[in-house]
């Protein structure tokens, strides 16, 4: 009874994963808030307007997803959603299962395809942790700086190897620094030079540890929101390790400009030009090709992560950047404005690329920072958080738009690894792969019925269930299938009969010994059951290791196989126990078809 | 049916015959251990970092021109071959220095540069960094799944008995990794995936003769522990064949379908279930008895003398 109550919950799960799916549109709210059932009618209806009625259309997780018939209806009605929503939501094309209406509002979904299956990209990006606390520090010493300069202390501040040192030029500063520093922040190591007027300020490895985390789950979220702008479905974004991201686009075919978004570090900087050049800090910067080069002041007034949000245009036909900053930045941008109006200010537009150079089987890596003034102005009139910038070609204003939009990274990423799989070897592999468990499965199960006979059969039946289970299982969990996953399966196949082998010939062993049928199918089930256990549980052990210590493709053979241990000692030992005993039980048997 | 008649009585275990089998067994094992060291593995990019292509050509590929393209643009080091059908064409690179986004551009240009339209199949960029971290992961976990399955046995059985499961599970992962070595078969993360597949494997078979021995000392009472071993797996024999013959059945089915790209894995899978059928047979429980393995070692303490009666 509770086997079959098993059985139709499994096959219930499993059901999705009939229905195939369809192109779809997926509509994804721009700053992350749910959309309501009256938003997908909204949606609906533009698309209908352009004389496409789609095949449906469902909130998930608050998303709306508009399922269609065709990729040319598809492709007409993203263009029509993003005529008119594109500056709200971000909208890209995807595939959807396509469940009736009763199999989705069970929450029911089909198992998730990974990305050898459904082509991609796969990116694993690793995060420039130094830079990330070189950048820290600098904010540190310009903080600094001011505070003691706003106290009317003299001095000077300079950072070298992740070290600020701060010379006074009286001894009786020291004290009055020590507490500025403090107050400033009441965590970092401050240690006193030789001297009595100089102090070193370090962060504390827990402060360093914070600023790490902090970067990453900074750059996490950016990618998100790159990731999103672009407009992939289900794109995945990930923590590995303690200085690695994944990221994962599934569908995307062409990773170039993907890869140009991902891995950009492109920002900007506002600083004053430093007209006498006599400024502690000042230095030179280098123009762009038809703009002049200048020495701009050390303070920044401003920086790219305190832009929240940016948009790309024309302004007197030139390409612009329109742009608002968040209420510091804005108070700053006031403040060095309203004293510096006549003066100049520069945009400082800056890259961080990574190339790499091998040398005697060596391969070292080479950071290259470009920092380019793009444009030099006057500051004719007093602004506070809105502005706008020039100096770019239309396709750099986009692009750095897009950037701040999305927030800029807090440390630069590098690419460690890069997979593509196109759309076409994805489909291969998933109909290789089915063919193949196919084959396994329509062997096995010759096998079994002309070697066991009736218990063969028996036996079969339960391999087709564990496979209904596996199904159940991989939808349930939502873990992504693979082609080694795949594999797994195949595999499980090959072993989930072993179980029944060991029963059966035990109960061959023990009618050969003299046992009575039903006593033989007793203790055939009852004796062989250390054995089984046993033996699962090692493979398990295997599996579970690969878990573990795998990643991406190993990890989903590693699923798969311990799901069908387990799912297969179920099947094998209960689920051919209520079989037998259903046929051959409360019955005189003269022998038994084994 | 049956594949063998009802009771064999082959003697696997006889003095001579345990051992020319660990003759044979340490004879592989050293050949494997020698061609892994000298002529070494043909890793995988996975592992050794650099670039790959799967190119789809709409038709036979010209291998020679595209290896000279290749050539010309600067890729002399390119391996050029096909990958299961003609038209399917595998290219592997070194690790390249410079922007890795100019690279793929140019790669692309020169595989087009015979005006063939292609399907970018595949591309992997794997840096050698990442590639180092595989293989030191992969090699971690084959270790670690040893000692665990070491501690699992030990608990279930003995020491003697873990050291032999442990001996035959290290015999299949040489001998398999040797028979990639000898071959030169292309040596990627799912064929570490495999081996570690394959341990789980030959270890269940390990066990199943263990748990057969185990009951058949206390059954057998009076017999040496080699006869004993012997009519064990005589009795284990048909169970033994027909999984190995059920899972090879299917290994093949993967092998012939399943496409190149999963083929190593299958190799490795059908070798090292082959091997680990042999090594449950011979190895473990032939080391099992060059430790000096019997009844005794099982014996478990009694603990409440009142539960013996309910003992069957």
């Amino acid at each position: 009874m509770l086997v079959l109550v098993f059985l139709l919950t499994g096959l219930l799960l499993a059901l999705p994963n009939v229905y195939g799916t369809a192109p779809a549109v997926q509509i994804v709210d721009g700053d992350g808030i749910a959309f309501t059932e009256e938003r997908v009618e909204d949606f609906v209806r533009t698309v209908e307007n352009g004389g496409i009625s789609p095949e449906a259309a469902y909130l998930v997780d608050g998303r709306v997803v508009i399922r269609l018939a065709s990729i040319a209806e598809q492709q007409q009605a993203e263009a029509r959603l993003r005529d008119q929503y594109a500056r709200v939501a971000s909208i890209a094309m995807t595939q959807a299962p396509k469940l009736p209406d009763w199999v989705r509002n069970l929450g029911l979904n089909p198992m998730s395809l990974g990305l050898d299956l459904r082509g991609g990209v796969y990116v694993l990006l690793e995060v420039d942790m130094e830079t990330a606390i070189e950048s820290r520090m600098a904010a540190y010493q310009q903080d600094f700086d001011e505070r003691l300069r706003d106290a009317r202390i003299r001095h000077r501040v300079d950072l070298v190897d992740n070290q600020i040192t701060i010379r006074l030029t009286k001894v009786e500063d020291t004290e009055t620094a020590r507490t500025i520093i403090r107050d400033a922040d009441p965590d970092v190591l401050i240690a006193d030079g030789t001297d009595g007027k100089s102090l070193f300020v370090r962060m504390t490895d827990v402060q360093v540890k914070a600023r790490q985390d902090f970067a990453i789950e900074q750059n996490i979220t950016t990618l998100r929101n790159r990731v999103n702008e672009l407009g992939v479905a289900e794109a995945l974004v990930q923590r590995q390790g303690t200085d690695r991201i994944v990221v994962q686009l599934p569908g995307v075919q062409d990773p170039t400009r993907l890869n140009e978004i991902i891995t950009a570090t492109a920002t900007i900087e506002f600083r004053l030009v430093d007209l006498a050049g006599d400024q502690p800090g000042t230095r030179e910067y280098r123009g762009r090709p038809g703009i002049q080069s200048q020495k701009l002041r050390r303070d920044v007034i401003a920086s790219g992560d305190q832009i929240v949000n940016a948009e790309s245009g024309f302004s007197e036909g030139q390409p612009a950047v329109f742009i608002n900053l968040d209420s510091a930045g804005g108070e700053r941008m006031l403040a060095t404005t309203r004293d510096n109006v006549g003066k100049p200010m520069s945009t400082v537009f800056i890259e961080t690329k990574r190339e790499s150079v091998t040398r005697n089987g060596v391969t070292e890596y080479h950071k290259i920072k470009t920092e380019e003034i793009i444009n030099t102005a006057t500051i004719r009139g007093v602004f506070k958080d809105r502005f706008q910038t020039t100096g770019l070609n239309p396709a750099e204003a986009r692009d750095l738009a897009l950037l701040l939009r999305a927030g800029a990274l807090a440390a630069p990423v590098y690419k460690v690894d890069e997979r593509t799989i196109g759309p076409n070897l994805g489909q291969d592999n998933i109909d290789r792969g089915f063919r193949a468990v196919q084959i396994g499965f329509l062997a096995v199960i010759v096998f079994m019925a002309v070697y066991y006979r009736w218990f063969g059969m028996i036996a079969n039946i339960a391999l087709l269930s564990n496979l209904v289970f596996i199904a159940a299982l991989l939808s349930l969990l939502q873990a992504s299938l693979t082609l080694p996953g795949i594999a797994g399966i195949v595999l499980t196949v090959g072993m989930a009969v072993d179980a029944n082998v060991l029963i059966f010939e035990r109960i061959r062993e023990e009618l050969a010994a003299g046992s009575t049928p039903q006593i033989a199918i007793h203790s055939g089930y009852e004796k062989a059951l250390s054995s089984i256990a046993d033996a699962n549980i090692t493979t398990l052990i295997a599996a579970i290791v690969l878990f573990a210590f795998g990643t991406g493709p190993i990890k989903g053979f590693a699923i798969t196989l311990s799901l069908g241990i387990i799912t297969s000692m179920f099947t094998a030992i209960v689920g051919t126990r209520s079989i037998v005993n259903l046929v051959f039980g409360g019955r005189k048997l003269t022998s038994v078809p084994v | 049916m049956r594949l063998i008649k009802h009771k064999t009585t082959i003697n696997f275990l006889g003095k001579t015959r345990r051992k020319i089998a660990l003759a044979i067994s340490l004879l592989v094992v050293v050949v494997s251990l020698v061609e892994v060291a000298t002529r070494g593995l043909e890793f995988g990019i996975d592992f050794t970092g650099g670039i790959l292509l799967e190119v789809g050509y709409s038709q036979a590929a010209d291998l020679e021109s595209i290896r000279g393209n290749l050539a010309d643009a600067g890729f002399s080091d390119a391996q050029v071959q096909l990958f299961g059908a003609e038209t399917d064409v595998l290219v592997r690179l070194a690790p390249q220095d410079g922007n890795a986004q100019e690279i793929r551009n140019r790669l692309q240009a020169t595989l087009t540069a015979g005006g063939d339209s292609i399907d970018l199949r595949r591309v992997e960029f794997v840096s050698p960094q990442v590639g180092e971290e595989l293989a030191e992961q992969g090699g971690l976990a084959m270790i670690f799944t040893l000692l665990m399955i070491f501690a699992y046995v030990m608990f279930r059985f003995q020491w003697k008995f873990a050291l032999g499961a442990v001996a035959a599970l290290a015999h299949d992962v040489i001998v398999t990794i040797g028979f990639f070595a000898i071959f030169r078969l292309p040596f990627d993360l799912t064929v570490v995936a495999a081996v570690l597949a394959v341990i789980g494997y030959s270890l269940n078979d390990t066990v199943v003769a263990f748990d057969r021995i185990r009951e058949n000392f206390f059954k057998l009472r009076g017999i040496s522990a080699e006869d004993s071993m012997n009519t064990s797996i005589n009795e284990m024999l048909a169970r033994t064949l027909i999984t190995g013959v059920t899972t090879l059945l299917v290994l093949t089915a993967l092998l012939v379908f399943g496409g190149e790209s999963i083929a190593p894995f299958s190799i490795a899978l059908i070798v090292g279930i082959i091997v680990g059928t042999y090594s449950s047979i011979y190895t473990a429980s032939a080391t099992a008895l060059l430790l000096g393995v019997n009844a005794q070692d099982l014996l478990e303490p009694v603990k409440d003398p009142d539960l013996i009666d309910d003992l069957p």
